[in-house]
């Protein structure tokens, strides 16, 4: 079953085309990876997904909805939840703080129930701090959950993106290169991280640079070069494909763009 | 905690200890700049966002509540409940007009829509009685059945009503900080991409926040408009706008307790400088202590007195 299908999905700039036409989907309970060089359209296929950019043409599906078009908070209602490629917190605030704010969609107090019946709130507030605390614990934060996030480490406040991103209750978490900047032994422990979040139930779609993460913890690979997608299989099979080899170790045609 | 017992009881018996009576006036002011404050933070201190028009929506509560007390001749309460509601439903027309709009683009949307309430202030002669303002804006009384009318007539009466209209508008902007309203709020401050991505409908709740910023405003205009009672176009001046933000920015934006702090200071403050030295001095002493405030406690004067605690 697909949680996510893209139907000749095209976003043009002027004249550049920064996707021209793919069509892909994303199985239910895998860790699907989107892998290509610089300027392959692997951010670009992200943020039209999450209703961060608009499409050109195509179709985007979710669940079998189309949800083309859609602004970004409706998208995350439904369940597609995505990082950053770059680093984005509430940076003057807490970690705890963080991650309650990602939990908005498992809350319910609006503004007359705020002002009128704290009783309410109290409640909610306790439910959602224990959330908050559980969401903490698993990305690993347990110590530094008074810390503001802009004291965070690097490797920190990457963890942190992420205990953002399943505190918003994702079916389908879109993760932008998570391991970007982190070192050997960090990107271990969020290949170990990403595993489990596949065997709770929600679906990983990852794009990422680092091939080893990418290959250790893949069900399958889909390679996009040149706003195309060249290759689509199982990560040893990826790795064999002489159109991949080609796009990665370059022919000078696209190299780096 | 018997710190602020103690705070709080000399703030309440404010007029047994004040003689004079332009000192009570002075604070009576101060509450109702707090009351204005408080509303200018909700937008500029939690979803900072810098609404150079507030001015307007404390302008348009005055007028509301006047023309409704003096026109029609209806009770002040009602006239009130339409100074919060009036400039309410301007600001709902303000957030939805500010969809895409952000950061001087909605400074400018704001000041643009001040400008255009003060020009028609100023030319619906029928209206408003242009220049020349509403005067004999009628008293607040409280008529409670069984028991003789009170009337709101004297500082000391008003200045209860006006305490107690600071304390609510206090306690509604901790109750939805202290909730998933605010956090909300926030985040749109600190980082609407990723709000949007967790789910948050920012234009929601930067409409919401404008529509009670407004009616906030609003408030303290009816207040204003009531304790006064004349009300003309000066309403819509400027210098409120910048008193606001210079009372939350001051005293600290984005803190529940600054905005009051902030309005407390900078209303006393030129006062004091009237009755220190000559008018010559007055501004420019008020100027010099501003920039130093500013210069010394760039954070504003509650989060650098609470950090030092």
């Amino acid at each position: 079953m697909n949680v996510l299908e893209i139907r000749d999905l095209a976003v043009r700039f002027g004249g550049v085309a920064a996707l021209g036409g793919v069509t892909f989907s994303v199985a239910h309970g895998t860790v699907t990876s989107l892998i290509g060089p610089n300027g392959a359209g692997k951010t670009t296929a992200f943020n039209v997904i999450t209703g961060f950019q608009r499409a050109t043409a195509g179709v985007v599906d979710h669940d079998g909805v189309g949800i083309t078009g859609w602004r970004p908070y409706r998208i995350a209602a439904r369940g597609l939840v995505r990082t950053f490629q770059r680093t984005s917190l509430f940076p003057a605030l807490t970690v705890v703080e963080n991650v309650l704010t990602g939990l908005h969609l498992r809350g319910s107090v609006g503004v007359v129930t705020a002002l009128l019946r704290r009783g309410r709130v109290r409640e909610e507030e306790r439910r959602l701090e224990d959330d908050a605390a559980r969401v903490i614990d698993f990305v690993g934060l347990g110590a530094r959950r008074d810390a503001l996030a802009r004291a965070l480490s690097y490797g920190e406040q990457r963890l942190l993106e992420l205990g953002v991103a399943l505190a918003a209750k994702p079916k389908l978490l879109l993760l932008d290169e998570p391991g970007s900047g982190m070192t050997a032994s960090e990107k271990a422990a969020l290949a170990g991280l990403i595993r489990k979040i596949c065997d709770d139930g929600i679906t990983v779609f990852l794009v990422e640079h680092d091939m080893r993460l990418v290959m250790g913890i893949s069900d399958r690979v889909l390679v996009l070069d040149g706003g195309r997608l060249i290759a689509d299989g199982s990560a040893s099979n990826v790795q064999r494909d002489p159109a991949v080899i080609r796009a990665y170790l370059g022919a000078g045609a696209h190299a780096d763009a | 905690m018997t710190l602020w017992t103690v705070a709080l009881a000399v703030v309440v018996a404010a007029p047994y200890w004040i003689w004079n009576p332009y000192h009570l006036h002075t604070l009576i002011m101060a509450g109702i700049f707090a009351v204005l404050a408080l509303s200018l933070n909700l937008l500029l201190g939690y979803t900072g966002q810098l609404s150079l028009g507030h001015a307007a929506f404390f302008g348009l509560g005055a007028y509301a509540s006047a023309l409704l007390t003096v026109k029609l001749e209806w009770s002040p309460w009602i006239g009130l409940l339409a100074a919060v509601a009036v400039p309410a439903l301007s600001g709902w027309v303000i957030g939805r007009l500010a969809l895409k709009i952000r950061g001087a683009y909605f400074v400018l949307l704001t000041i643009s829509f001040a400008g255009v309430i003060s020009l028609v202030s100023v030319n619906w002669m029928d209206l408003t009685n242009g220049p020349l303002g509403i005067p004999g804006v009628p008293a607040i009384e409280i008529g409670l059945p069984g028991l003789p009318v009170v009337s709101l007539r004297t500082k000391s009466a008003y200045y209860y009503l006006v305490l107690a209209a600071v304390a609510l508008c206090y306690l509604a902007c901790a109750a939805l900080i202290r909730s998933r309203v605010g956090r909300a709020l926030i985040a749109l401050r600190e980082n609407e991409t990723l709000a949007e991505s967790v789910g948050i409908d920012v234009t929601h709740y930067l409409v919401l926040a404008t529509v009670i910023s407004a009616g906030m405003a609003g408030l303290g205009g009816g207040l204003y408009a009531h304790y006064t009672r004349f009300v003309s176009p000066e309403v819509f001046l400027f210098t409120y706008t910048v008193t606001m933000v210079t009372m939350v920015v001051a005293g600290g934006k984005g803190t529940l307790l600054g905005p009051v702090v902030g309005a407390v200071i900078f209303t006393a403050l030129p006062e004091a400088l009237r009755a220190l030295t000559s008018w010559q001095w007055q501004m420019a002493l008020y100027g010099i202590l501003l920039i130093a405030v500013l210069f010394f406690m760039p954070r504003g004067i509650v989060p650098t007195l609470a950090r030092r605690v």
